[in-house]
Order: C-alpha cells, then structure tokens, then sequence
C-alpha cells in the first residue's frame, strides 16, 4: 500500500473502492471467479523463491521445505474449490407445495458483497485453522503463509464477493510481501490486502461491511461482533479453546502417545487452535499412558529437545514470557513429570508433560496454547467427561478408546466445534467437513463448500403463474372461503381443486 | 425471572431434549394446543389487532399447523448424521457431521403476527433438541399473555417457558448468557440485541425488515391484470393492514400505466372492502402516529389519490394510495408498516432495477411481469431476502424455501429443515481406528518423510502407494 497511515478516512475510501468494484457486477461471472483462484494458485507457485527469500537466517533447510509444503495445502484449497465451483453456484430447485400451485421454486446462491476477512491482531498466531496443522510443525516466518488464511479468502472470492484481507501481523515480512505480490495476480480492484494490527483493524472494523470473519481469540471476537452489531454486519468467528484428550485404558497405547504427541507438539510445539490442550484420564491408567508419552518424546526430539531440529520455537517473547508465567506459578511448578527446560535467548521451551495440575491454575484456565501439557486424573472415566461438560466448549475434542459405547456417548454427549475419536487434527484436513467452533470456540464453519457458504446468501426465488387464483384468500371472507383456505393450508388435493376452478366465485 | 433461567438450564442439561420421543412429543402437543386453543388465538388476535379469523387462520394459525406437521414428518431424518467423505489417505476412517442442539436459546417475536413469529421458531428449536424461553412482543398482550398461559400446558414447562414483559424484561433477559438468539422485529433493537450478544458470544439470527418493493410490468391479459391487483392487495392490507414485514411496501410502475393501476386498485379496495371490518387495526397509538406523521407534510398528502381517513380512536387508517410522493420524504426513506402505498412511476420498467439497488436490501422484491429479460435482471442484479415473480406474500408458506434477510433485512434463514438447521450445531466427527500407522506423519523428519507428505496432501494416490509399498509398518 501507498505510505502514510492507514486511517478512518483511507479505510473509508478502500470500502467506497470495493463496493463501486462490486456494484459493477465483475465478481459475479464464473470466469472472473476461477481466474481469481487460478491467479492466486499461480502466485503461490510463482512466487515461492520470493516468499522464501523473505525467510530469516536461522531458518535450516527442513525448514523451507516445511514451507514448500504449507504452499501446496493452499494450493490445494485453490484447486478443490476449482473444481467445485461450478456445483456450488448452480442454482438448487426445491420442490414448491400444493398450497401455492402452480409455482416454481429455486434457492440462488449469491455474494453477500464485499468482506473483511481478519486475521488475529492480539494474539497473532491464533489461526493456524484452514486445510489442516503442519504435520512438519516448524515455526518459521514462512509458515506465516498459512497463517493468511488463504481459505477464507477462497471461499469469499467464490462466492463472487470483493474482499479485504488483513493478515495478521505477526510476521510482517511475510505480510507485505504477499501484500506487495497478490494484488499483481489477480484483480486488485476487488481483492485488497491491508496490514498493519490494532489501528489499522479498528479503523476497518467501524466501515460497513456485508460479512466479516475473523480468527483469532475471544476478547477481539467480542469487539468485532460489536463492531458488525452497528451495521448489522453477519460475522463468523474461529476462535479457540482448550481442547480436551480423554484416553481410555482401552487404547493400543504405543499409537494413541504417538498421535497425541504429534497433534500436540508437531503442530507448532503446540501453538495451533485445534492442538491438544491437556488430557484427562483414570489415576489407574495414567502411569502408562505418562511412561509412553515420555518414550515417545525421547523418540520423536532425542534427549535435549531443546536442540532438536524438528521443535518449533514460541512466536515470540510475550507469548514465551506468558508460558514460563504459567510453569512458574508455585502451585504448578511442582507438578513438571517432564520437560520443563527453556531457552530464554532461541525462545525455545521443551515439551512438557504436569500431572495432576490443580484446576483453579491459569494453566487450567486459559488455552494454553505452547508446548505445555497438563494430564488431569480421575478415579473414573465418567468424571473426565463431567469435567469436560464444566468448561466452555471447545474447538475439538478427542478421545482414545476401542470401547465403542464409550466412543458413541462421547459423541453424543461432548459438544464441541469437531471431535475426532483415536487421532489428533486430522479432520481438519478434510474439505467435507465443516471447520469452526461452537459456543465461546466460535459462531460459523468453513473449508470447501462451507466456505463459499459462509460467504454467500441463498436468495429464495419464487415463480407462480397467473393460473391457480385462490379467491380464497381476499376477503370477504366468506364462510365457504374460509373452508377452502383451510384446506390449501393443510394440502388438501380437493381444495386445491376447488380453488382451481374458481370455487367459490365471488 | 432468574429461578426461571436456571430451572431451565439445569433441565436442558438433564439431556431430556435429546431424544427423538422427547421432541415428537413437543411438537405433537404443540399441534394439539393449536387445535384446541384455535378459538382462543382468534380471540387473542382480534383483541390485539382486530385480526379477522380467516387471516388469523391464513397467516398463523393454519401455517403452524402446516409447518408442525412438516417438522413431525422429516425430524428422524433431520437427526441423522450425514456421512461425508473422507480423503483415502485417512483410511480406514469415517467422518460424520452431526447436528447437536445449541442448548438454551432466546426468541424475541413481533407484534404483527404474535403467534405466528412466537411459535415458527419453537417448531425449529424444539426439532433440534433445545430448550427454549419465548419473549414475545408487550405490544400485543392478549396474545403474549395466550402463549404465556397455553405453553406451559401443553409443553414440558420445564423446558419451554414464556417470559412476558416489556423492554425491562427484554433486557434483563438479554443480560444473561444464551446459546442462541433469535429475533423478530426492527433494526434498531436488532443491533441492540446483536451487541448484547456479543459479550457472550453468541450466535443469533435477526429478522428484520425492509422496503418492500413490487415491480408492476406491462401484462397483455387483462385477466392477469386482474389477478396481479388482487395479489398486490393480498400483499398490502389483507396482511394486517400492512403491518407486515414481508408486505409491499411500494409499488413500481411505468408513469403511462400509473392511471390505470390506481384505478383497477381502487376498484379492488373497494370490492374486498365493502366495509372495513376485515381490516386489521393499526396495533397502538404511537404507530397511528407515526403513520399520521409520514403523510402529514403537505407535499406527501398532496399526492393521496385515494383513501387517507383516519381514526385515531378506533385505531383505523383507511387504505391509502399516494401517487409519486418525494423520494426524499420518510415515507420513502423508511419502511412503512402500515396501510399507506406510494405508487413509484418509472419511465422504463427496467429503471425499477437501480431505483431498488441504490437502496437497502429487502426482506422480499415482488415483480409483476412476464418479461424473462427482466425477470432474469431481476434474479442476478438485485439482492434481496427473497424473490417473487407474479404473486405476494406465498413464499413464506413454502417449507423447502429458507426465509429470512439480507444485509439490512437481516441474517439467518429459518422454515422447515432451514429452521431445524438454524438451531443447530454441525459437529465434525471424525473416527479413526489404531490400524494402519503411517510413521512418516512422526519426528525425527528425516529426509524421505517429506515427498511423503506433499504426496499425500496433492491427494497423489499413486506415487503414495508406490511409496507405501515400500514402506515399513
């Protein structure tokens, strides 16, 4: 963007600028759509080597190609939404009622108009959300790719919108980067990017919007749903939570500490929405199931994790200083089984296990978000389920177990955005399934066709002939009149066909 | 007010709204309240409104009926998770969405059709397994007070309460933490609600309104000129005096058929309405005024070609028809909600399409017309809640249709499975077994996992077989 502050009257002109794009109905051909998407696959291929070149120094070689396959997962977002595209816009007829005859009916998909789409500003890296974790699990400032949440912005370009993006901030390098590189493969007019954190949000926030999304946490949720209240604006929020792990004893526990491992501290050492946040399970079990998380610990990042290769960093300073605070508090410090050490000067933490953290912590709390995890035991496997019905809902919830009757209740009775039973974060990765959350982990979903329908709004269109008039319906209101307007309510057949012949006259 | 709140959360955890038994029930004696308690609808509605009994049947009564019945048939189906499929690298996995209830939620309903908009939304709520407090409008009290008695009869009173009141109690009640709210009414409460709502977090939908515009084309037929009059009178003041939030609002018409449209409407009014007695009444003192107030100014009533009594005691204002009056008076600027109609005239009927655009976006556009040119610039160039070709008003009966607003008119889609879906939440459920580990998902990453992965995320299933193939397990 031009230089010189992003303020309320800038903000204002980008709105007036998208609405006069949208108003002159470019974005609502196919065409225009999928050369939208093609263009944005085309940069991301493009411009790797450039995006690459905005790396820092201490980035190691299995670190960029952690990144070359970040690129890909958006890719692939572009690419499915190519190919549905066509489906999702096509126009569903419905079939009408017996009340109404004759009469056609068809439900129009069409673009709300244009859209802010936020990432987080406060707690920036807040949306590692779209197509799934990076099961390379390396923090880099590449990864901050993903971290633009390129799906939104699919589905918003979709569904035939003019969106502005605000990435978060977290890694400005990378930011204006794409802010630079986007707008020069696709149409600039109708697809904006604007950095920038707190200032630049809040001057967006008081435009009108037709659809805001947002992800990030619950405090800023609070003030952008506040912000859409005054123009009535919908909104969608992923937000976060703590997402609960219950693991039976009844588990092949080799695989379940693996899985658990990988979805906790593979995904960002821990930094991602949908990571396990703490587990829960029987006193009698937690013996077995701490001595294979250990071992596989030791297995996946050797005896000083702190060096390994494979273990992302925290993001930043505030956020190592807000996990330390959490180890340091007296009453958790004592419950470290695991883990614990920390690099102040790489802002490295190793991954560490607690047991039996008191549950009045902050730790217990708030989402933790770091390589931190708590087990929490109870005598039994039903208390865990209790304690999980305590919290807010979560944005997923997991449990290991064959038991299948314990599986079934679990799904019955756990809400939360998504559960995924014997596994971590794999079913975000799907694009049949609605993402989001439920509750204070978030209102709306997207990935694939949720994306384009949280971004459209299905205009109702109904057809009638001028044959089939009901007298029925005008006053006076005759008591023979009244006879036949009930039974065309209740789809009466005989009334339909009194009605039809004009019975009775007026 | 607040014993009230917890009884019925501590019910709603009980679980007992989970089971299809628990929720065919409620809507069963729901159907049965309807039955019995028609008579005293009827009287609740003509006490509130002066509602005759065949609109109170037409509009309420008779469409819940309907919509009950729509609920009864579908639920088992509404509950059914819905597979969905899964990427094959996930094998062997399987992945559901399963709608769950919300759990408590909030239904603010409006004056006009109090019955109606109160027990719509209950239909869709109590299908998809939550508890439910009604807050229905103190404008019409005989039927708040109706809906306040009746439901906890009929319905499990622990479970389905109504919370009568005014304001007071509406903020009280917004105060509290909901999983849910619903509301019907105008834009100005509804972004009071949304606010409130935030602090919690909490989904709702808003059903607000709008201008409601219907486009009258040229029609050859003389017949369907008939007809299309008719229907714009059944939109207008055959629908509570056009106090209603999907009535027409104006009317667009071509200058040169102006003349003739006024006086096939004046005939009409004059032939539905040989007295007045079916007329619904204006609901109170305050939107007589109100409605006085629009065509006070001498510019406005200079332009009523037809009507324009009043009766600020009985409450009645005569169907009224202003022909061009200034776009810039508020009877143009706001929405009306009542029995005056402004007649627009156009030079071209195509001119309709931008006059509608450079203006909020309505609950409904009617459009009069056998022009598929402009039926079909109609569908792609204009937004609205909903769209209707040739009649007024029907496609709230539809219950394939989603009904509900867009950008002013509001957000969320309710009506048959719409509604079901409304108070609902999608849950990803997604199951794997401890088969089939793949260890290059694990650290250490050594250099081979990689290919690996971009395999599998371009879904490439052949080179990841030739990979698995030679894969250890």
């Amino acid at each position: 963007m031009e230089g010189g502050a992003f303020d309320g009257a800038r903000a204002a002109e980008l709105t007036a600028e998208l609405r006069r794009s949208f108003d002159s109905g470019r974005t609502r051909s196919y065409e225009w759509r999928a050369a939208q998407l093609k263009g944005i696959a085309r940069m991301i291929e493009e411009k790797e080597a450039d995006i690459m070149a905005a790396l820092h120094d201490d980035l190691a070689k299995p670190q960029m190609e952690s990144f070359l396959h970040e690129i890909s997962l958006a890719k692939a977002s572009c690419t499915f939404a190519l190919k549905e595209l066509k489906r999702w816009m096509k126009p569903e007829k419905v079939p009408a009622s017996i009340t109404t005859f004759p009469s056609s009916a068809v439900i129009l998909p069409e673009p709300l108009g244009i859209a802010l789409i936020i990432s987080a500003w406060n707690y920036p890296f807040f949306n590692l959300t779209h197509v799934g974790p990076t099961l390379m699990g390396k923090w880099n400032y590449v990864s901050e790719f993903r971290l633009l949440s390129i799906d939104p912005v699919i589905g918003a370009i979709a569904a035939g919108n003019a969106v502005a993006l605000k990435p978060s901030e977290v890694s400005p390098a990378t930011s204006s980067l794409f802010a630079k590189v986007l707008p020069t493969y696709v149409d600039n007019s109708c697809i904006k990017v604007v950095e920038g954190s707190i200032s630049e949000t809040t001057v967006l926030l008081e435009q009108k919007w037709d659809k805001i999304f947002y992800t990030g946490s619950k405090n800023v949720g609070r003030i952008v749903m506040v912000a859409a209240a005054k123009h009535l604006t919908p909104v969608t929020l992923e937000l976060g939570g703590k997402s609960p792990v219950i693991v039976d004893s009844n588990v092949n526990i080799k695989v379940t500490a693996k899985r658990i491992a990988v979805g906790k501290w593979g995904s960002n050492n821990g930094q991602a929405c949908i990571a396990p946040d703490y587990i829960l399970t029987t006193k009698a079990f937690a013996k077995t199931l701490v001595d294979a998380l250990k071992i596989t610990l030791d297995k996946f990042y050797g005896k000083d994790p702190l060096e390994s290769a494979d273990l992302s960093r925290v993001v930043n300073d505030k956020h190592f200083s807000r996990l330390t605070n959490l180890l340091n508090d007296q009453n958790v410090s004592g419950t470290i089984i695991y883990g614990g050490q920390w690099d102040e000067k790489r802002l490295k933490i190793a991954p560490t296990l607690l047991l039996d953290v008191p549950h009045d912590t902050m730790m217990m709390d708030e989402e933790i978000f770091g390589p931190l995890l708590p087990i929490i035991t109870f005598e039994k496997i039903e208390q865990c389920f209790d304690f999980i019905q305590s919290k807010e809902k979560p944005l997923a919830a997991y449990l290991f177990t064959k038991d299948k009757k314990l599986e079934e209740k679990f799904v019955q009775t756990v809400s939360a955005g998504g559960i995924l039973i014997n596994d971590t974060g794999l079913h975000f990765a799907n694009p049949h399934l609605p993402f989001g959350g439920v509750g204070e982990s978030g209102i709306g979903a997207y990935h694939g066709k949720f994306s384009f329908d949280t971004f459209s709004h299905k205009k109702a269109v109904l057809s009638r002939s001028f044959a089939g008039e009901a007298s029925a319906r005008y006053p006076p209101y005759t008591q023979q009149k009244q006879k036949i307007l009930r039974g065309l309510i209740n789809g009466s057949f005989i009334a339909l066909l009194l009605a039809l012949i004009g019975w009775p006259r007026d | 007010m607040e014993g009230e709140l917890k009884e019925v959360r501590e019910a709603y955890e009980s679980g007992k709204t989970r089971s299809l038994s628990w929720r065919l029930s409620q809507l069963k004696a729901l159907l049965r309240l309807l039955y019995d308690k028609e008579d005293d609808i009827f009287k609740a509605l003509e006490q509130d409104l002066g509602k005759h009994r065949a609109e109170a049947y037409r509009d309420e009564v008779g469409l819940l009926i309907k919509s009950v019945n729509y609920a009864i048939g579908n639920l088992r189906k509404w509950m059914t998770p819905n597979k969905v499929s899964v990427p094959l690298v996930a094998f062997p996995s399987r992945a559901d969405i399963v709608p769950e209830p919300l759990g408590v939620v909030l239904i603010f309903s409006s004056w006009n059709f109090p019955i109606g908009l109160s027990l719509e939304p209950l239909i869709g709520a109590i299908s998809a397994g939550n508890a439910i407090i009604i807050k229905p409008s103190e404008l019409a009290p005989e039927s708040a007070e109706f809906l306040a008695r009746s439901v906890s009869k009929y319905l499990d009173d622990k479970l389905v309460k109504v919370i009568t009141g005014g304001p007071d109690a509406g903020q009280k009640l917004l105060d509290h933490k909901w999983d849910k709210i619903f509301f019907t009414g105008s834009p100005r409460v509804g972004r009071i609600v949304m606010a409130a709502a935030a602090k919690h977090l909490t989904p709702v939908s808003l059903e607000l309104g709008g201008k409601c515009p219907a486009i009258i084309d040229s029609l050859t037929n003389a017949r369907d000129r008939k007809i299309a009059v008719r229907r714009i009178i059944g939109g207008k003041w055959v629908a509570c005096s056009g106090q209603a939030c999907i009535g027409v609002d104006y009317i667009l018409v071509e200058e040169k058929f102006a003349p003739i449209l006024i006086d096939m409407l004046k005939a009409t009014i004059e032939k539905f309405y040989p007295a007045f007695d079916t007329l619904s009444k204006i609901i109170n003192k305050h939107h007589f005024q109100r409605l006085a107030s629009l065509i006070k100014d001498p510019s406005v009533a200079d332009t009523i070609v037809h009507g324009g009594s009043m009766d600020s005691d009985k409450l009645f204002i005569e169907p009224t028809i202003l022909l061009d009056p200034p776009l810039d008076a508020e009877i143009m600027t706001e929405e009306i909600f009542g029995p005056l109609l402004p007649v627009i005239t156009v030079k071209k009927i195509e001119d309709s399409i931008d006059f509608i655009r450079t203006r909020p976006k309505p609950l409904a556009i009617y459009a009069f017309t056998q022009d598929e040119k402009l039926k079909n610039r109609l569908v792609s160039e204009t937004s609205s809640g909903s769209l209707t070709f040739n009649d007024t008003m029907l496609q709230f009966a539809i219950d394939t249709l989603p009904f509900g607003g867009v950008g002013a008119s509001g957000f969320g889609q309710y009506h048959g499975k719409f509604s079901f879906d409304m108070f609902s939440h999608k849950k990803s459920v997604m199951r794997r077994s401890f088969l089939l580990e793949y260890s290059f998902r694990y650290p250490p990453w050594d250099g081979w996992k990689l290919p690996f992965m971009r395999s599998v995320f371009h879904f490439d299933y052949v080179s990841l077989l030739l990979r698995l193939l030679g894969l250890k397990r």
